[in-house]
Parts: C-alpha cells; structure tokens; sequence
C-alpha cells in the first residue's frame, strides 16, 4: 500500500513539473521582445494562413485564454507550424525522435556495460597500482568537451583513414532510408559508430565510478563476509553476491542517463549532422523557427522529467530497504 | 557522513575562517587538490599577462610582408600554432581564450554555489510551507534540460558570455540546493542551535553565523566542480553558434575550426589546442573536489 500511494504521489510530482516547465517556456515565448504573434506567425505567412494559426491559438485574445488555448492544443499534441518547414512541428519532432533514441540508447548501452565491468574490476583490484591511473583517466574523459572528442574522432577515422562516413544517418539517396527496417541496415550502422562512440566514451565514466565504490561499500557488507566463510568460490562472491547489490544504484543511473543525454546530445548531433531532435533545436532557434524550437524543447523536456519518475520507480520497487522504510 | 564535518565549536565566529583554514590545507595537503590548484594558478597568470604574452591581437587579421592574407598557415616561429583562415593567430587566440573561460567559469559556480546554499539553508532551516516551496521549485529546476534552455534563452538575448552565466544562475544551483538542505537538517537539532535559538539569535544570525560554516565544505566541493561545468557549457555553446562574437574563447575557436574545414585538411595544430586547455581546467576542478571529498567522506580512502 504505502509503495502504491508513494508511486501515485511521484507520479502526481511529475505532472506538477511538466505543467510548470511548459508554463515558464509560454511565459518565455510570450514575453519576447517585439510582436507577441511573432512566437507561431512568420510575417511571410500568407494572410489566410496568418488567419487560420490567429484561430487555431487564440493570438488575438488576452493572455490568460491564450494559456489556456496552448494548454489545451499541448494536450492533443497540437504545437503549430514550423515557420522554416511549413509542416506540423509534431510530425517533424517524431520523424527525428526514433534518431536520437537510437543514438542515445546504442552509446548508453555500450556506455554502461564496459562502466559496470571496469568499475567492478577496479573496486576488485583497489589496491593496485592500475588504479592509479584508470581513475585520472576517467577524470579525463568526464572533462573533455563531448563535440571536441566528435572533432577529433572525427578527424582520425573519418578524414584521415576514411573508416567511416563524416556525418548524417544514411547515405544520401540511399535505398535503406525508408521503413523500420532502415535502423538495422550496415549504412545506417556506420553512420552510427563515431557518434555513438563519442557519447559512450563520455557517458561511460558514470556507471565506472559509481560501481567502483557501491562495489567497495558492499564488499564490507557481512552478507559478503558470510558468503565469503561458507567457502564459495571469489567469482562466485563477487558476481552473485557483491555486484547483484552493488548495480542497483547504476540502473537507477542509467534510467536517468536516458532522460539526460536526449537533452545532452545536441552537442554530437552537430557535430556528426546527426538527424536528431537536438539537431533541430540548434536549427529551429539559428532560424528563429520558434514553434520548433519550443516544440523541440518541450520533447526533450517530457522525455528528461519522465525519466526521473521512472529512475525513482526503479530506486522505490527494486530496493527493499527504501520501499520499506518510505 | 556528517560526523566528522559537523563538530560543536565553541566559538561561531571563527568558525568560517577555521572551515576556510581546513579547506585551504587540504590544498596544500592532498596530492590531487595540490596539482588542480597549481593548474589554477598558472591558467590566471596567463589570463592576466594574456595581452603581454600574445604576439598578436587575437581578432586582427594578418597580412604576409607581400601583402597577402596570412591564412591557414601551419606552425611556424612567427605564428606556433599557426593561423586561422581569416588570417588569425591561433596562439594568441589561445592566451585570450583563457579569460573568457575563467571568467564564466569562476562567475557562474560563485552564483550556482551561492543561490544553492541559500535555497538549502532556508529551506531545511525553516521547513514547513516555506521548504515545500522551494522544494517544488527545485523539482521543476530538475525537469529543465539545461543545455536546450541555453540554446532557448540565446534566442531571445543578445549573444554574450553572461548568457551561460545567466542559464547556469537559474538552473544548476538544483544540486547543490538539495545536498546542502539535506546536510542543514541532520545539523539544525545539534544543541548549540537550540541553544542559540534559546539565547534570541536571530534567525538570519542562525543560518549565516551558526548553520553556515557546517555546510560550507560541501558549497565549495559542489563550487568546484561547477567552475568545470561553467567553462564546458560556454565551449558548447560557443560551439553551437549561440556564443559571444566580440571575445574570442576556446569554444568559438573550435566552431570556428570545424566551420573552416580544419578537420578535413587535418589541421591538428587548429583543433587540438583549445580543446586540450578546457580538458586540462576542467580536470584540475575535479582533482580539487577529489581533496574536498577526502575530508568530507574520509571513509572513501580506504
């Protein structure tokens, strides 16, 4: 009972921040310099499209049922037209997403299974001189700006060995841009692999570091000890016992993870011109497309808070002492 | 955690200056804060002798003695990291960029740190209606993807490095928000606070001269890491189009690069630079806040 009414008050949390994220982002849409219909109108609209947006959200009506209207239209997916397209910001937002959800989750995946391991082997060999070193290496990566780590892989194996392509998701023109088929065709993989790299070799310090030292604290735990007295093997203790308990905390991280790099991604996806929704924010406010940048920023945004309710889910059910004590 | 950090001190007043002390030991003490403390020093030694130190302005274009544009030059004794395509020399653009990074850098972690550490001392001092507040307030900081709301916010100002500062003002002060409140309420039952409370301090003499010097350790540790976060953000955004056009950085030199097909010509002495000063920064921060969390969480050393 008490975990239901706990996941019913964390879900009531995040319909709370997503109606006040897209509140602020009206406010600061609406309080922009200069004509207040510049935010969904492009002056070059004809005026029987110009009439038809006045309508469809209120603009010629006071602030407050303008609100109301834009809440009403976010609710059924309505976010106006993009000035630089000429098409629904909605339909153009879900024709990049499955892009960045690609990219995202091929560099998270690849990002957290070498952090899990590593992490668990330098908790193993604590002692050791390796990890003098693999530490300030992971500082290192954690450091390095992600669009610079895109230049310079970027510059090796693209410019320099011609390994993989420079950019975009498929070869122009290519016959396997249709269809979901298209995201596990050999062309889209090799447009794939830089970015992905690039976001993994950032993102991959996290879980490293946070399962070092959960597998640290959990080493010391008496469970382990016990383990360690009834003679099972050192694999043994480490996988079944240690690292079952140590990955909590990182799955939870991972949830999060997600959540952070949509929004994050804008950075690669320049640089590699990757399709992607971060992709279009940079494009839509360089061209003060504003119905997309705002329709872009609020995807990122349902996506990240969403995340956060999922990350604390994970953390409620799957941890027996927080859904007890809660 | 906190009962190494959090001692009854018989006299407040001198416990900032005595938190300020340990912190300041640690630098010299810890072999990592040390090393991130000397990269410090030098980076704001070149930003403060960047224009003795550069032979060149970092905007003016440059002419060969023929009178043509001396663009895309490679290394050489004149220029030695050679010359952008309008004719720039690179390593003086280097020297330059130092400021701007540590400009924003420094600017934006004091803010971050700052408004972090009021948000958490009045919310877990004061609980109640007053907490529930800025709670919710920070769970919306929370549901802002921060680099989009730079890029949206640059549409609507006029482009400069303050923006970030800006961004960074209204966001980031979440985490360290949060980490401070939650370190305010294992302290605010300890019996010097009751006792001041008894005596008629004040509120705000509470917070600031009893409360305070107990969080301040962990301001400063989230405070160092935020320096980093600031000087990446900036070269992210500068990278992205959004930055100042009248201060050269580090980040507007890489989009720069990128825009001038440095990449593909493999002018590594153009891309490297830049790049490898905000790495070298960012982890001199991290090596300080790995001194800070020894003394914060010493069961880590083990």
């Amino acid at each position: 009972m008490r975990t239901a009414r706990r996941i019913a008050s964390r879900f009531a949390q995040m319909v709370f921040v997503l109606w006040a994220v897209a509140t602020i982002l009206f406010l600061v849409f609406r309080l922009m310099p200069g004509n207040p219909l510049v935010a969904y109108i492009d002056p070059t609209f004809t005026e029987e499209q110009q009439q038809e947006l006045l309508q469809r959200f209120g603009l010629d009506r006071p602030l407050h049922e303008q609100y109301v209207i834009y809440l009403g239209n976010l609710l059924r997916g309505d976010l106006g037209d993009s000035f630089f397209y000429r098409d629904s910001v909605t339909s153009l937002l879900w024709d990049v997403f499955p892009n960045t959800l690609a990219l995202t989750m091929v560099a998270l995946i690849i990002a957290y299974v070498i952090g899990v391991l590593l992490g668990a082997l330098l908790a193993w060999l604590r002692t050791s001189r390796f990890e003098g070193i693999a530490i300030p290496l992971v500082l290192l990566s954690r450091a390095a700006p992600e669009f610079w780590l895109g230049m310079i892989l970027l510059a090796i194996f693209s410019f320099q060995l011609g390994w993989f392509p420079a950019g975009g998701a498929f070869t122009a023109g290519s016959e396997a841009a249709v269809g979901p088929g298209r995201f596990f065709s050999l062309d889209f993989l090799r447009h794939l692999f830089l970015p992905a790299l690039t976001l993994a070799i950032y993102l991959h310090g996290l879980p490293l570091l946070l399962m070092r030292s959960n597998m640290l604290e959990t080493l010391k735990e008496d469970f382990v000890t016990m383990a360690r007295m009834k003679g099972l093997s050192t694999w043994s203790v480490l996988v079944r016992h240690a690292a079952r308990n140590a990955l909590l905390p990182v799955l939870t991280a991972f949830a999060l993870g997600i959540g952070y790099s949509i929004g994050g991604n804008v950075v690669v996806e320049t640089v590699f011109s990757w399709p992607g929704i971060g992709r279009l924010l940079v494009r839509a406010v360089s061209a003060s497309d504003y119905p997309l940048a705002q329709g872009a920023f609020l995807m990122i945004a349902a996506v990240m808070v969403f995340m956060n309710f999922v990350a604390d889910l994970l953390y409620n059910v799957l941890d027996p002492r927080v859904s007890q004590d809660a | 955690m906190p009962e190494q950090t959090v001692r009854i001190r018989p006299s407040r007043r001198q416990a900032f200056l005595r938190s300020l002390r340990e912190l300041g030991h640690v630098l010299i003490s810890d072999r990592y804060a040390f090393t991130g403390a000397l990269v410090y020093v030098a980076f704001i030694v070149v930003a403060a002798l960047a224009g003795v130190l550069a032979p060149y302005e970092p905007t003016e274009i440059l002419f060969t003695p023929d009178g043509m544009l001396a663009g895309d030059l490679p290394p050489s004794a004149d220029h030695p990291l050679g010359t952008t395509s309008l004719g720039r020399d690179i390593y003086s653009q280097l020297l330059y960029g130092t400021r701007s990074a540590l400009l924003v850098g420094l600017v934006a972690a004091f803010f971050v740190v700052a408004i972090g550490t009021l948000v958490g001392l009045v919310a877990g001092y004061m609980g109640g209606i007053v907490d529930t507040i800025l709670m919710r307030i920070t769970d919306i900081a929370f549901g802002i993807p921060f680099l989009p709301f730079v890029i949206v916010l640059s549409a609507f100002l006029e482009p400069s490095i303050w923006n970030v500062v800006l961004a960074m003002s209204l966001i980031l002060w979440r985490d360290t928000g949060r980490v401070i409140r939650s370190q305010v309420l294992t302290v605010k039952h300890r019996s010097f606070i009751e006792a001041a409370r008894v005596s008629g301090s004040s509120t705000a003499r509470i917070l600031f001269v009893h409360i305070a010097p107990n969080v301040l350790p962990i301001s400063l540790l989230y405070g160092s890491i935020a320096v980093g976060w600031a000087i990446l953000t900036e070269a992210s955004i500068s990278f992205l189009g959004f930055g100042a056009t009248d201060q050269i950085s580090w980040g507007y030199m890489l989009q720069d690069a990128y825009l001038s097909q440095a990449l593909s010509r493999g002018a590594w002495h153009w891309f490297v630079p830049p790049g490898l000063a905000i790495v070298v920064i960012v982890v001199a921060g991290f090596f300080i806040s790995r001194g800070y969390e020894d003394i914060l969480f010493p069961k880590l050393k083990d």
